[in-house]
């Protein structure tokens, strides 16, 4: 279990005060000029040192991307771009840094935005967020008042400007071209790679797009030196994470913890257990919505981090734990992530636009025994004619959940369309 | 060469030049790769992933269209995954498509039925209901079947890229998603029809052919547009005599594959208000009469007159006819012939009335001065091209004239010609643009050369080009932008007023006064009747228009498409004509009706078919001998002329639809007026308008 020394956030339950004055007192800020002035190269040999994987689904190594910018200015603006579209199903963490952790992300931006070349910043806030919009522009502004943004930020001689843009709520802007477009004032569709947006991002600038956390934990990392996150966790999966519990347990909840904690320390430590107790457990979705979900044989033993989680062919993804007891009908709840993907389809291209319609019909018919059993077939074959197909990743992400389920439920699938319909056990 | 990327299609080592994409060098390789989104002359979207193929070391397939070639990439586009990735989208693009072939009008030239045959599977798997969506308002021309749509957003590219008009987009997302145009209204645009040729399935065909035939009953003559002086390579499709519709051909030099509207949707004029035999006047009425009467009641007014005859050529007539009519009015011995019906002050050399820098060689401009001329609707394809240009970058664009809605950005800098002598004096902000420019180019519209100064804004327009450096020995910036078809082969052909004779102007004061007794009006119909006094007029063309309507004797002649015919279009560009049907009833080509009057008037013409008509011809214009040539001209010459007057230029083309009388004979256009109106707001709609 996590030290509490070693505890990123240590106001992500809002206990204390959001403001600046609560934040210095916990440590943010704290020599931000200096650390900048050891410059650009230092700030993304620490990160890389650290071992960071992005915290917004797809884990890539975060120093590694910061290098991707180029490394000499040709004239055009860097610019960073802060993802804080958190829509993903289930997942809670940015939500929570952007409310009460406030500071921490913006002091990320500064050493992130400086380790990059950039003077400007966007942060791109789900549309759903309202208050915590209103949280990060009221510590811009305290930022602002304060010398540590604008001219000569924080004293290291970089100018910094941070903008907060509000999104509309569509769950395809946390893809990072879908974010930079509608960033543009475009309609949110993702951009066909490459060009990435290392080279062409945001107004054809070099851009890089972060995720929220991974941005939050980069002046801890700074300050405290990339080795010790990643003494944190294990090789290649290193450091804190923020999980989100949610479902069927006794205490859902947000928590910090070390990377490759066992998924069933995790639910019963913070959670308070799965409700009715561990054997009560039919199934974990253990990185938000679009990772295949985990049947309890699997939970048992699994470890949480990148690879143990791919081993078991599932995914981290944003660490978002959806814990499913036996109460659940599994196929419906499938089902209705598979609305969720075929609701949040931009549309843009054909196996994606056409393809989540299609499994989320036939999903629905499933859950209610009006299907033929080798429709199971059709559709896992329909979820390998979307997976690696599309443009973005939200087609992957929608294929992913069905292939689950079949991986696992299969035989609970035939049962119910062997009995047909009228006799699936009430959901929940 | 060192610099050509070499890749492995399929096993076979293709070399190509860096940046293309894997679906050209696919191509290259003889590796045929289906696609939808993807056009050549769009911008890649990469949206129906039709063209995914295997790359090598690539994790996932790879949609071939956006990918540019890497070095020693080997690329297989046969294998078994390649396969499985088009059948699954193929599968995915048909679950939601209706099966209406049959009554579909793009059936038989089906981008998605020819697909489907070569890649897809044999049965579908979809058990679920079918997606209908709404149909869209598109106006007069496109007929929308939105249920048809395969989201592959061509039109939506086409309208914002090569139209310039930002009004075709998506709304809602997923399978929800919709291409509409902003509030349904009807494109502004004179280019829309060719959204009906991107459209690689049925949801968007033409209005107007809709029903009315299958493209393998329909007989394809590849000829030339004349509605503007473009001359815009076309394909007819007739089903027996009757013209079925209009498609754009590609030429790269002239109008890539684009068509405007007026050209593409002009069809339905040339089956009416037809000229199908010949009349005369009888007390007030114009009565059918044969030929022979026809002639021979011109033979007795023209008896002893010749000299008091004069003829006018109008817009859309050939380089053959005119030449004959000029023949004809030799013999005749008057020196009483215009082409210039709008009374252009254009003239030789060649240079000062042709588009000198030719319509391809505006992508390699760096600067556009537009005089008195509105490029959109007197040229669209060719206003195309200049936003083609504009979207490449540093290509400053300013007119003169009032301010009218382009296609691109572009600055006012004042109505007439004394911002012109401003420009030419370098006093002007953009003389500075103009001068630093290594290839400017300064386009003059006939809306500047048809005033009574025309020569004088001619020659102060030469005069800037001259100081700004658009003529070189490697670079001609100085044009003309003409409207008329005809009109570059008449100038070429010397339809000029000759020694002693008298101009547009003249020849309408002259019939006036009684000094001109006989006019032959040769497709000239811009020439208010009223103005030729009580002259005999002899109106010579296709239509029932306003010059037949004025006419004492009417002889019905071929319209463009009813002749092998040669055009010259405003760059000089010489381009032949072919007919998809012979004229109609009694009428007859062109030059074989100058051909026989000359007999009944016993000034018989020197030719007596086509071929000696143009060795006589090429004699007086040799470059008419080199079809689809852009012969070298004379570099322009500013004409010595009077000063400017301080009028405020006028535009030519200021009812883009009815320019012309085929156009004002086409209901089509009359729609397509109305339904601009309705868009400016100029009429009311009527029944569920707003």
């Amino acid at each position: 279990m996590l030290r509490d020394e070693d505890r990123i956030f240590k106001n992500i339950y809002g206990l204390d005060g959001a403001d600046l004055t609560a934040a210095k007192a916990r440590g943010d800020w704290d020599g931000t000029g200096e650390l900048i002035k050891k410059g650009r190269d230092w700030v993304i040999d620490e990160v890389k040192a650290s071992g960071l994987r992005g915290r917004g689904g797809a884990g890539f190594p975060t120093g590694l991307k910061w290098s991707f910018m180029p490394k000499e200015n040709d004239g055009r603006p860097h610019y960073l771009v802060i993802n804080a579209d958190e829509s993903e199903p289930g997942t809670c963490k940015d939500r929570d840094i952007l409310r009460h952790e406030p500071h921490k992300l913006l002091e990320g931006f500064l050493l992130a935005g400086f380790a990059m070349g950039a003077h400007a910043c966007y942060i791109y806030v789900r549309g759903e967020f309202i208050r915590e919009r209103e949280a990060v522009q009221r510590a811009v502004d305290e930022a602002y008042a304060a010398g540590l943004l604008g001219k000569n930020a924080a004293g290291s001689g970089w100018d910094y400007d941070i903008y907060v843009h509000h999104g509309a709520g569509a769950y395809i802007c946390g893809e990072e071209t879908a974010l930079i477009e509608s960033l543009e004032g475009k309609k949110g569709q993702p951009r066909l790679k490459p060009p990435f947006p290392a080279n062409m991002g945001l107004y054809g600038c070099p851009t890089t797009v972060n995720n929220v956390e991974s941005i939050a934990v980069a002046p801890t990392i700074c300050r405290r030196g990339g080795g010790w996150f990643s003494g944190l966790g294990r090789d290649g999966n290193t450091g804190t994470k923020l999980f989100c519990i949610s479902g069927h347990v006794n205490n859902p909840c947000n928590v910090e913890e070390e990377m490759g904690i066992p998924l069933k320390e995790l639910i019963e430590k913070h959670a308070g257990g799965v409700r009715g107790g561990w054997d009560n457990l039919l199934a974990v979705i253990p990185g938000g919505s679009s990772v295949p979900l985990l049947p309890k044989e699997i939970c048992d033993t699994v470890l949480m981090d990148f690879d143990s989680l791919k081993e078991v062919q599932s995914g981290l993804g944003t660490a978002a734990v959806i814990v499913m007891d036996k109460s659940t009908d599994i196929i419906k709840a499938i089902a209705r992530i598979s609305h969720f993907y075929k609701h949040e389809s931009c549309g843009q291209c054909t196996p994606c636009r056409e393809g989540t319609g299609w499994m989320w019909r036939v999903l629905e018919r499933m859950a209610a025994g009006e299907a033929q059993v080798k429709e199971i077939d059709m559709l896992l074959q329909v979820t390998k004619q979307i997976e690696g197909h599309t443009i973005c990743a939200l087609g992957d992400a929608a294929a992913w959940p069905v292939q689950g389920l079949i991986r696992h439920f299969r035989p609970l699938i035939e049962e119910r369309l062997t009995r047909g319909p009228g006799h699936q056990e009430a959901a929940e | 060469m060192s610099d050509q990327v070499n890749l492995t299609v399929d096993g076979i080592r293709v070399s190509v030049a860096p940046g293309t994409t894997i679906l050209q060098a696919c191509e290259e390789a003889g590796a045929e790769i289906p696609r939808f989104c993807y056009h050549e002359r769009l911008s890649v979207a990469g949206n129906c992933r039709m063209c995914l193929v295997e790359v090598e070391k690539a994790p996932k397939p790879v949609a071939s269209c956006a990918m540019p070639v890497a070095p020693d990439m080997v690329v297989s586009t046969k294998s078994d995954s390649v396969k499985a990735a088009r059948e699954g989208v193929m599968e995915f693009l048909l679950i939601n498509h209706p099966l209406d072939c049959p009554i579909c009008d793009q059936g038989g030239e089906c981008d998605l039925q020819d697909q489907a045959l070569g890649f897809g599977g044999d049965a579908s798997r979809f058990a679920d209901n079918k997606r209908a969506v709404e149909n869209k308002h598109m106006g007069p021309l496109v007929s929308t079947i939105m249920t048809r749509c395969i989201h592959c957003t061509r039109c939506v590219r086409f309208a914002q890229e090569v139209a310039g008009v930002p009004e075709i987009g998506a709304i809602g997302r997923g399978e929800d998603m919709e291409i509409t145009t902003y509030l349904e209204a009807s494109l502004d645009s004179e280019m829309s029809g060719n959204v009906i040729d991107l459209c690689p399935v049925g949801a968007l065909t033409s209005r107007p052919y809709a029903f009315t035939a299958r493209p393998w009953e329909l007989k394809k003559t590849e000829t030339i547009d004349v509605m503007d002086a473009v001359g815009s390579n076309i394909r007819v499709d007739m089903r027996g005599r009757e013209a079925m519709r209009i498609m754009p051909r590609n030429h790269d030099d002239v109008n890539e594959e684009w068509l405007s509207d007026k050209s593409r949707f002009v069809w339905d004029g040339l089956n009416t208000q037809r000229l199908d035999r010949p009349y005369v006047r009888a007390r007030k009425n114009l009565t059918p009469a044969s030929w022979d009467d026809a002639f021979a009641l011109i033979a007795k007014k023209l008896a002893g007159k010749g000299a008091k005859t004069a003829a006018i050529a109008g817009d859309l007539v050939c380089g053959e006819g005119q030449f004959a009519l000029k023949a004809l009015m030799d013999k005749l011995e008057s020196p009483h012939v215009d082409c210039r019906q709008d009374g252009a002050k254009l003239s030789g050399p060649r240079g000062n009335y042709i588009f000198n820098t030719s319509i391809a060689g505006i992508e390699d401009a760096d600067a556009l001065l537009l005089i008195g001329t509105n490029p959109r609707l007197e040229a669209p394809v060719l206003n195309a091209r200049i936003r083609k240009r504009y979207l490449m970058g540093d290509f400053p664009i300013a007119t003169i004239g009032a301010p009218v809605e382009l296609t691109y950005e572009a600055e006012t800098l004042g109505a007439g010609p004394d911002t012109l002598a401003e420009l030419v004096a370098g006093k002007h902000g953009f003389s500075d643009v103009l001068a630093k420019a290594k290839r400017p180019m300064i386009i003059v519209g006939q809306g500047a050369l048809t005033r009574a100064d025309g020569d004088a804004v001619l020659a102060a327009a030469i005069e800037l080009a001259e100081k700004s450096s658009a003529i070189s020995d490697t670079w001609n910036g100085f044009n003309v932008l003409h409207t008329a078809a005809a009109r570059v082969a008449g100038l070429d052909l010397g339809l000029l007023p000759g020694e002693g004779g008298l101009d547009v102007a003249g020849i309408q004061d002259a019939a006036q006064s009684g000094d001109v007794e006989t006019v032959i009006l040769y497709g000239a119909d811009e020439i208010a009747g009223a103005s030729l006094g009580d002259a005999f007029v002899i109106y010579i063309g296709s239509h029932g228009d306003r010059g037949a309507h004025r006419a004492d004797v009417i002889l019905p002649a071929a319209a463009y498409t009813e002749k092998q015919a040669i055009y010259v279009n405003t760059e000089g560009r010489v381009q032949m004509t072919e007919p998809a049907a012979t004229p109609p009833g009694e009428a007859r080509e062109d030059w074989k009706i100058f051909r026989a009057l000359s007999e009944v008037l016993g000034l018989t013409l020197p030719f007596d078919n086509l071929a000696e008509v143009r060795r006589a011809m090429f004699e007086v214009a040799p470059h008419f001998a080199q079809i689809d040539g852009l012969s070298e001209s004379a570099a322009p010459k500013a004409p010595a002329a009077q000063k400017m007057a301080k009028a405020a230029f006028d535009y030519s083309v200021t009812d883009f639809y009815f320019t012309n009388p085929i156009a004002r004979a086409s209901a089509t256009m009359a729609d397509c007026a109305k339904a601009k109106q309705q868009r400016d707001g100029e009429i009311e709609g009527t029944g569920t308008h707003g």
